[in-house]
């Protein structure tokens, strides 16, 4: 049971991430994304890690997905970026990945070939804790004053739209994560007097 | 065998008690609000009005269900499925009583957590797959809330996380049998609630459906039983967030003398009749505002309760 509820989700795993590649529409890329984030998931959690699979779908499905699809719903991506998409895209460009991914799946069956353990062992989100507090708690820190540092930059590229007396003018994304009065409404009704372009019915067109 | 026979027949009775609950929610909040705002409300259709919501029901089944020629067809159809499944597989893991609820998972607050993070791609896509600008501007506010009000609804929960050692909804009851956490965790309570009705867009926080400017948000190009699903919903999180609370702060099943189902039923209720006065009580603040009340004072509000949390338990060991 727990064999074929693997291999099913490995192989939406696999097609949504070929997906994502190799969408030009970038809202689709991103839905495909989101289901193979959603299938890892399930991954990790039949390898008996469910801290890491609510993880995933917590931080990276639910919270960083949703703000990548924000920050393209905003930017207003036409069908001219899907063209530009295509040409950068042609077939000669998959060669070398592709080559590159065979050698990859080889040598992964190869390894699969020798050790055939699916369930190694049930971690816990206590266990996990306490290793990240115990033996990794400098690899921790680490990551904590990198993520300081991301919020200082950030709160820097914000500041000039904070000051400016007209700044529902000039939108960005860091600008509305941190520039808590910028009032998104005003802004984007702005930014959409003329219809969404990144919209469906200019990629069926294609 | 018989085991899981016995969990499918578990979940398709809690799904259409469920489902059953959150149309009768409708009729019960037009009611409250009708008596809280001095007039009578739906009291037509059978005894006390109360068959009101099947009335509805019938009309959205006959209605014509229209996806508009410009809109994007498999999100559209997808987005409003999005929210109803979320919210169901959601209740999976709140224990009712001892011994009655789906799984009892190690992570159940933060399968929660994420199923109510996913729940936001229904208005989102929905806002962005209608290609229209009013639904795009209600999916763009509703993504912003998101992700805003999603940070602390997880922080307001780690102090009781603290308090009982465990991530197990069943766990954190038990642990409540002393006292009920909204005593020590009153801060985190109040805090939980708030994210939790913005999560699921009760009036307070309903910007980005908020009718008088945007027409109707997201769900402004949906009809028929598509837009019924956002309905049923809505009332499936407002009965979500509600139990949660009674989990998580108020003992869920604890109590003297009454069956703990009962228990458990009663306060679920009282927590829903709170969530429908404040619809009644509260005017809409304007979206800038709605944000910068979740990043200035909730999320500092969090943090604040977290670290105090923390040392309190390190002081007295």
């Amino acid at each position: 049971m727990i064999t074929i509820l693997f291999y099913s989700a490995a192989i939406i795993a696999l097609f949504c991430t070929i997906m994502v590649i190799t969408r030009t529409h970038a809202v689709h890329a991103l839905l495909y994304l989101i289901v193979a984030q959603l299938a890892v998931a399930l991954i990790f959690f039949l390898l008996g890690a469910p801290f890491a699979a609510a993880l995933e779908i917590l931080v990276y499905a639910g919270a960083i997905m949703v703000m990548f699809v924000f920050v393209i719903m905003m930017l207003n991506l036409g069908r001219t970026t899907i063209e530009r998409e295509r040409l950068w895209l042609p077939n000669s460009v998959w060669l070398i990945p592709t080559v590159l991914c065979g050698t990859l799946l080889l040598e992964l069956l190869f390894a699969l070939e020798n050790n055939t353990a699916l369930t190694a062992h049930w971690v816990s989100p206590k266990e996990v804790g306490i290793t990240l507090f115990g033996p990794y708690l400098l690899a921790v820190e680490l990551a904590s004053m990198l993520l300081l540092a991301g919020l200082v930059g950030a709160y820097h590229l914000a500041r000039p739209y904070l000051e400016k007396p007209d700044r529902g003018e000039n939108e960005s994304p860091q600008g509305i994560a941190l520039s808590a009065p910028d009032p998104i409404g005003t802004s984007s009704a702005e930014n959409n007097q003329h219809p969404p372009q990144l919209s469906p019915s200019t990629t069926r067109r294609q | 065998m018989f085991d899981v026979i016995l969990t499918l027949f578990g979940i398709i009775f809690t799904i259409l008690t469920l489902m059953v609950l959150a149309a009768m929610l409708i009729w019960g909040e037009r009611r409250l609000l009708g008596i809280w705002q001095d007039r009578l409300g739906p009291n037509r259709v059978g005894p006390f009005g109360i068959l009101q919501t099947a009335a509805d029901m019938i009309k959205i089944f006959f209605k014509e269900d229209w996806i508009p020629p410009f809109a994007e067809k498999a999100v559209f159809f997808f987005a409003p499925c999005v929210v109803v499944i979320t919210m169901l597989m959601a209740f999976a893991v709140v224990p009712f009583s001892p011994s009655l609820g789906i799984i009892d998972l190690n992570i159940g607050i933060l399968f929660f957590l994420a199923m109510s993070a996913l729940a936001g791609y229904s208005t989102i896509l929905a806002g962005w797959s209608s290609n229209n600008k009013y639904a795009l501007l209600g999916g763009m506010r509703s993504a912003a809330q998101m992700i805003s009000y999603d940070v602390f609804m997880g922080l307001s929960l780690m102090g009781v996380v603290m308090l009982s050692g465990s991530f197990n909804l069943r766990e954190i009851v038990e642990a409540q049998r002393d006292v009920w956490y909204i005593i020590p965790q009153f801060v985190g309570f109040c805090i939980f609630m708030v994210a939790g009705i913005a999560e699921s867009h009760r009036l307070p926080f309903d910007l980005p459906e908020a009718e008088h400017e945007i027409i109707a948000g997201f769900h402004t190009e949906y009809s028929g039983m598509k837009f019924g699903l956002f309905f049923v919903g809505e009332y499936l999180g407002v009965i979500l967030i509600s139990a949660l609370t009674v989990v998580l702060f108020l003992g869920g099943w604890l109590g003297p003398v009454l069956p703990p189902f009962i228990w458990f039923c009663l306060k679920t209720l009282l927590v829903i009749l709170f969530i429908i006065l404040l619809r009644a009580a509260l005017p809409r603040p304007r979206f800038d505002q709605l944000m910068a009340f979740g990043w200035k004072y909730m999320l500092p509000l969090a943090l604040i309760n977290l670290v105090l949390t923390g040392a309190i338990g390190l002081a007295l060991g």
